[in-house]
């Protein structure tokens, strides 16, 4: 689609590596895990070796297969969360910012009380109340994850919308005579879809994180592998300070890896948004060879031409 | 002052949905959890604890919904959390001696961390295209580990392998809890750990904040007359981060909410006293009025926080003052 044609600066293409990775992790990962991660069939606290690549804990688990089969809870909650609050944020953020008046008002102040409501612990009170069977279940997770996560989306959203209500070619719909339904969703959305696409990767980020501290700290099912339950089981068995660094090491910085891919493809989107920031996306020696100045001027747009043939004289950069 | 008197207004109303979810919560589940720990419970306290943990709930008599809650709201309002059921104590009383080390601990890396990010950032955002920018996938990867895992990490390099900090507690067992220096030193030094596993995790957002800012700014026309006047660079760029910073502050109420959150989890790594250990306790022993009240004094204490930076915004910024912007 050629509305959304990201920057192809080496960050953007870093993040959509490294989501693209863990997304094959997540789908093939249950697959290729050499063994059940919950037999304890093999000896405990082994080191990381050609058998067993992460170690086992104290158990006697397979570190590696469980890093391999959380993959997939821990995505797919995100996932649901991400999507269900995304979708919560722009009925609400857009109604909001098109509808105005009294509605506006309502919807303001309802995202207003989540935003300032803390949310991991409302999280914790929730989750605490849920009986043991729902809490093994992705989906009930996803969803209350994103109960707490589309505030802030939806505040993006309505200021969009409210900059874009006065356009002309929306004043034209309206005068046609569309419905505000067809307006709000067929006029306004489709122009919305940079700041939607940023907003999902976001919630995405916090429902992996909510619910990775969900699972540390004991709140779902701990039958359930995710890379959560393994910092749980490592934390209990006080793997950080008797050295066992296999078995917390490798779920945490999974997390994190997801973490910056997807915060990595956000600044491809914020670039797209705000061409300003995206000058900085080329590198030094992209810069010399263009004949940019090592450094963007106050003030002044570096134009970009394409590049004169040989032996012609380099004028290519024009300063306004 | 119509804005600060909006904002109040929004913060009570969130204390009061607060409140209200502690109310409905228990009586929206299936089977009643709050009923179930009770009869679990008879025996093993005093039916007058049995008595104030119901009337914590609202649940002390054969009552309508509306006069449940009216017994809930009074209870609170008296400062009746209701009694731990695992400590045996007043949750009021247990509360009151772990919120100032999780006030300290979070206010005092909060702080650093937004002065820290700020200062950066603004650096970043002037510098922009120079090598410094390489910094930038460095920070997000640290925002995007999980405050909790950070503190792990730290832990394990800094405290247990290195010695270089003191582990585990807020201050060393040889002295005597009191104002005096050797208990304040203990406080700092066993402090310092937790501080700076917080501020990792959080001044990446800070910093890329204001260096984005800092970008926008220095396309103004303003920056450039200050340019073109010849001030000092320095001055152009105190000049510049001046207007850049109002976004980050006027996020700052907004940021706390989310900062407290993780920082709450690595209390819970490092053994701090604090509401967080104390709230992993409560979790794992199902102690619902603890779980209650913590939920509350967090919330309580996060609001209070959001208004502190709202007044600190209007301070800063005139235009708030005359408009009734929210």
């Amino acid at each position: 689609m050629k509305t959304l044609r990201l920057p192809r600066s080496p960050k953007v293409l870093l993040g959509l590596g490294i989501v693209g990775f863990f997304i094959i992790m997540t789908v093939v990962g249950p697959w290729l895990a050499p063994d059940n991660p919950s037999s304890t069939a093999f000896p405990a606290l082994l080191g990381p070796s050609a058998h067993h690549w992460l170690g086992t804990t104290s158990l006697g688990q397979d570190i590696f297969s469980q890093l391999l089969v959380g993959a997939r809870a821990t995505m797919v909650v995100a996932l649901v969360a991400g999507l269900v609050a995304t979708l919560l944020s722009m009925v609400i953020g857009v109604s909001a910012g098109y509808l105005g008046g009294v509605s506006d008002d309502g919807l303001s102040l309802l995202s207003n009380v989540f935003l300032a409501i803390p949310g991991l612990p409302l999280l914790i009170v929730i989750d605490s109340y849920l009986p043991v069977t729902s809490r093994s279940n992705e989906f009930v997770i996803g969803l209350i994850i994103s109960l707490t996560g589309w505030a802030w989306g939806a505040r993006v959203l309505r200021a969009q919308t409210m900059s874009l209500r006065n356009r002309d070619f929306v004043e034209a719909a309206r005068i046609i005579g569309e419905s505000r339904r067809r307006i709000m969703f067929t006029e306004i959305a489709p122009n919305l879809l940079p700041v939607l696409a940023s907003s999902l990767l976001f919630t995405v980020l916090y429902s992996i994180g909510a619910y990775v501290t969900l699972a540390y700290i004991g709140l779902t099912s701990t039958a359930v592998w995710n890379w959560g339950t393994m910092l749980y089981w490592a934390q209990a068995n006080n793997a950080p300070l008797s050295n066992e660094w296999y078995w917390f090491v490798p779920p945490g910085t999974c997390i994190a890896l997801v973490g910056t891919g997807l915060a990595l493809l956000n600044f491809g989107i914020d670039e797209f948004i705000n061409p300003r920031l995206r000058a900085g996306g080329l590198s030094s020696r992209q810069r010399r060879s263009l004949g940019l100045p090592r450094r963007t001027r106050l003030g002044l747009t570096p134009v970009l031409r394409p590049r004169a043939p040989r032996g012609a004289p380099r004028r290519n950069v024009v300063s306004s | 002052m119509r804005m600060i008197l909006r904002r109040i207004g929004l913060y009570a109303l969130t204390a009061w949905v607060a409140v209200t979810v502690n109310f409905v919560l228990p009586r929206l589940m299936p089977g009643n959890p709050v009923q179930t720990l009770i009869g679990k419970l008879t025996g093993q306290v005093t039916p007058n604890e049995i008595r104030a943990i119901r009337l914590s709930f609202g649940m002390g008599f054969h009552e309508g919904l509306l006069a449940q809650y009216g017994t809930y709201l009074n209870q609170l309002a008296h400062g009746n959390l209701g009694i731990s059921i695992t400590l045996g104590a007043p949750v009021s009383s247990i509360l009151r001696e772990s919120v100032p080390w999780t006030v300290g601990l979070i206010g005092v890396s909060t702080v650093l961390s937004f002065l820290i990010g700020t200062f950066s950032g603004a650096i970043l955002g002037w510098t922009r295209g120079s090598r410094f920018d390489s910094l930038i996938p460095t920070a997000t990867f640290f925002q995007a580990i999980p405050y909790f895992f950070l503190g792990t990490v730290m832990l394990l390099i800094f405290g247990s392998n290195l010695h270089w900090f003191p582990v585990l507690g807020a201050y060393s067992a040889n002295v005597t809890p009191g104002w005096n220096w050797a208990f304040v030193g203990s406080v700092i030094r066993y402090g310092e750990l937790p501080v700076i596993s917080i501020v990792l995790s959080s001044v990446a957002g800070w910093m890329l904040g204001m260096r984005n800012m800092m970008i926008t700014m220095i396309g103004e026309d303003f920056v450039l007359m200050a340019v073109a006047k010849g001030l000092p660079r320095r001055k152009v760029i105190w000049h510049a981060a001046r207007s850049a910073v109002l976004p980050s502050i006027a996020n700052l109420s907004l940021a706390i909410g989310l900062v407290v959150s993780g920082a709450l989890l690595v209390e819970l790594v490092f053994n701090y006293p604090g509401v967080g250990d104390l709230l992993l306790q409560a979790v794992l022993n199902e102690d619902y009025p603890l779980i209650q009240g913590i939920f509350l004094v967090i919330t309580f204490t996060v609001l209070a926080a959001n208004l502190l930076a709202d007044l600190v915004y209007l301070g800063l910024d005139p235009r708030t003052r005359s408009e009734a912007a929210v």
